[in-house]
């Protein structure tokens, strides 16, 4: 088993209460941060650490906050993104239930290396028992001097607030948050000006993800070069894992950087092996917006070697034999998965949660589903497949948010390595309705390649 | 979308409108229109959906037009624009949940009341309807029931036939 930064004390009765987090060393990195560091100091060793944005996007979380535009007298915004709504994605949640006062020393921390003096955590409405642990954890905090006027004795001033979102994914994305939280429909802002110019209010903004804040609480604790020996290369640090679908222990697994694929899958200290004997035919590895790998190209690399859980492993190969992290969902499906159900469920989605702004997405997501339902439903044409790729082509880079990119992608890495599945559905239009494709050639070894002289 | 209109008077109870103040004051001085998602969700908790009517309430309590109040509501999915059932079973029909059963558990819910998804039930206890990914997929099926949206993960026919009747009898 690997280091645990996030997790190490999740199974201690209480530590949802302020005293045993406590108990267990929590708010020390506040104490260390305030008394001792300055703002700037705090800012270095986040760059330090690597430490990368775990909302899905990778960015480098100690480069964002150098970003943050610092005008006189103008506020400066601290915003959580506790939207979670990335299917397959839990793991925000599960931070928030059980060890609420990570996050909350978090915001503390990382508002007063910002120089924010009000910070809100933006929680989907559906984690209404999560925005009350919240509120419960802030007014604990609270009481032990930690928010409010005069923090510590130090002079500094920080309000905290839990605000619920109203049930949209599109508010994950940040600026759509941003508009949510203004009391406004979430449609996206096009960018530029990002959020470190103009975010809340027109007012220079850092949006971080749930387990990015609460992972700056060991980086202060431990120092960002001890952080960044964790891991691999530039994955640094440990992640949480969102494991879910036919594997034996579904749940949320802290891992270092760098555990295989294979380990994570089938060791015993997390997802256990596939369920009910079965085989594993192919992961979404980062959430539904990345490429669905087929359990040969998930476990291994093109070039024979294992395939690491880091954001540069899973993605060695690009879009043709890789992946992504994204956030961490980490889904897996065993033979008797329809690969092409679980493409036509995702568009579906898509299509639901598109804002609607853009053309290409609004229409061509929309358009993705009606094909992909007609092709589960055994209605489908032999053309349909190059149809969906060239639709995928048409939305991707060109919309406002990356919605319109998460759509076609999951689309169209499902027809380049399960085209042979779909084409099934075409060519046995009935027997596609009572039977499954089963594991077919998709966990068979690679092609050993051979380099030519 | 706001063909459904309240037939009883809405009166805002003290205790709600305690709570309407009580977020306004998040927020900076004239940015209240920050405080609407919340405010929208305790009127749907004491109202069980939000009419029309309350919503040009909680305009003028804003001081904003009605429109900025129906296009957010209209928006988010977790606003019913029309009376619900008491319980109304949100049912999670996202992929990975479906890779484990989800939309039997669907079928199964769709059975047991009676009714399709939307409709409420002859004695006005149930509705329900499959909602996006949220955010438990590892404790598939799961549902949830608001206002407090309680969880109820791992589901069965089993479980499920429980969960009804337990909310029959709380009723
Ligand atoms: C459609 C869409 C949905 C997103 N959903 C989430 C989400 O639920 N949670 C999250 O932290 N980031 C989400 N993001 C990424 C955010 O836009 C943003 O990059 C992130 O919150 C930044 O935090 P980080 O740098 O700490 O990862 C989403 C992005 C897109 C385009
Ligand atoms: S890409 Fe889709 S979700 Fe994003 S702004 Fe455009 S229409 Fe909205
Ligand atoms: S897919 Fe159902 S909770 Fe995530």
């Amino acid at each position: 088993m690997g280091r645990k930064l996030l997790l190490e004390h999740i199974n201690v009765p209480g530590i949802n209460t302020l005293k045993v987090y406590r108990e267990k060393g929590g708010y020390k990195a506040l104490e260390k941060a305030i008394k001792t560091m300055s703002s700037d100091d705090l800012v270095e060793e986040v760059k330090k650490s690597g430490l990368r944005g775990r909302g899905g996007a990778g960015f480098p979380t100690g480069m964002k906050w150098s970003f943050l535009a610092k005008p006189e007298g103008v506020a400066r915004y601290l915003v959580c993104n506790a939207d979670e709504s990335e299917p397959g994605t839990f793991k925000d949640r599960y931070l928030m239930t059980y060890i609420p006062h990570a996050l909350i020393e978090g915001m503390i921390v990382s508002s007063f290396a910002l120089g924010a003096n009000t910070s809100y955590i933006y929680v989907r409405g559906e984690m209404m028992p999560q925005i009350r642990i919240l509120e419960k954890a802030i007014a604990e905090a609270k009481e032990a001097g930690f928010l409010g006027k005069n923090i510590l004795g130090s002079g500094y001033d920080l309000e905290l607030y839990v605000q619920p979102g109203g049930g949209a994914y599109i508010c994950g994305e940040e600026t759509a948050l941003l508009e949510s939280l203004e009391g406004k429909r979430g449609n996206p802002r096009i960018k530029p000006p990002f959020p470190a110019i103009a975010g809340l209010y027109g007012c220079p903004t850092v949006v971080n993800n749930v387990e990015s804040i609460a992972a700056i609480v060991p980086i202060i604790n431990m120092g960002g070069d001890e952080y960044a020996k964790i891991g691999v290369g530039r994955s640094t640090g440990t992640k949480l894992i969102s494991a879910s679908g036919n594997i034996n222990k579904p749940g949320v697994y802290e891992i270092e950087l760098g555990l295989s694929v294979e380990d994570f899958i089938y060791s015993d200290d997390y997802c256990g092996g596939i369920a009910n004997g079965k085989r594993l035919k192919a992961v979404v590895a980062g959430g539904s917006s990345v490429p669905i790998l087929p359990a040969n190209l998930i476990l291994n690399l093109a070039n024979g070697e294992k395939r690491l859980m880091s954001y540069e492993s899973l993605s060695e190969g690009g879009f043709i034999t890789g992946t992504m992290l994204g956030s961490g969902g980490f889904v897996v499906l065993d033979e008797d998965q329809s690969v092409v159900r679980n493409t036509w469920n995702f568009a579906r989605f898509y299509s639901h949660e598109s804002c609607g702004q853009c053309s290409p997405c609004r229409e061509g997501t929309g358009w993705m589903e009606k094909v992909l339902h007609r092709l589960v439903n055994g209605k489908g044409k032999m053309s349909d497949m190059d149809l969906l790729v060239d639709v995928a082509k048409k939305i991707e880079g060109n919309t406002i948010c990356p919605l319109g990119d998460a759509a076609a992608w999951p689309v169209a890495s499902a027809i380049r390595h399960f085209r042979d599945e779909f084409e099934w559905y075409v060519n046995n239009p009935e027997l596609s309705q009572k039977q499954n494709y089963g594991l077919a050639h998709y966990a068979d070894p690679l092609p050993v390649l051979e380099t030519v002289e | 979308m706001l063909s459904v209109t309240e037939t009883r008077e809405i009166i805002f109870s003290a205790d709600l409108l305690n709570k309407m103040g009580e977020v306004v004051s998040h927020f900076p001085d004239g940015k209240q229109k920050s405080a609407l998602l919340p405010i929208l969700h305790d009127v749907q908790a004491e109202f069980g959906w939000v009419s029309p009517e309350a919503m040009d309430k909680v305009a003028d309590f804003l001081e904003i037009e009605p429109i900025e109040v129906y296009e957010v509501a209209t928006f988010y999915s977790m606003f019913f624009l029309r009376p619900q059932g008491k319980f109304v079973l949100e049912v999670c029909r996202t992929g990975p949940c479906c890779l484990v059963g989800a939309e039997k558990i669907i079928s199964y819910i769709g059975e047991k009341l009676g009714v399709k998804e939307g409709q409420v039930t002859a004695d006005g206890l149930f509705s329900y309807r499959g909602v996006e990914c949220l955010a438990a997929c590892g404790y598939a099926p799961v549902l949830q029931i608001g206002p407090e949206y309680t969880f109820y993960e791992n589901l069965t026919t089993e479980s499920v036939d429980q969960l009804i009747e337990e909310l029959k009898n709380k009723n």
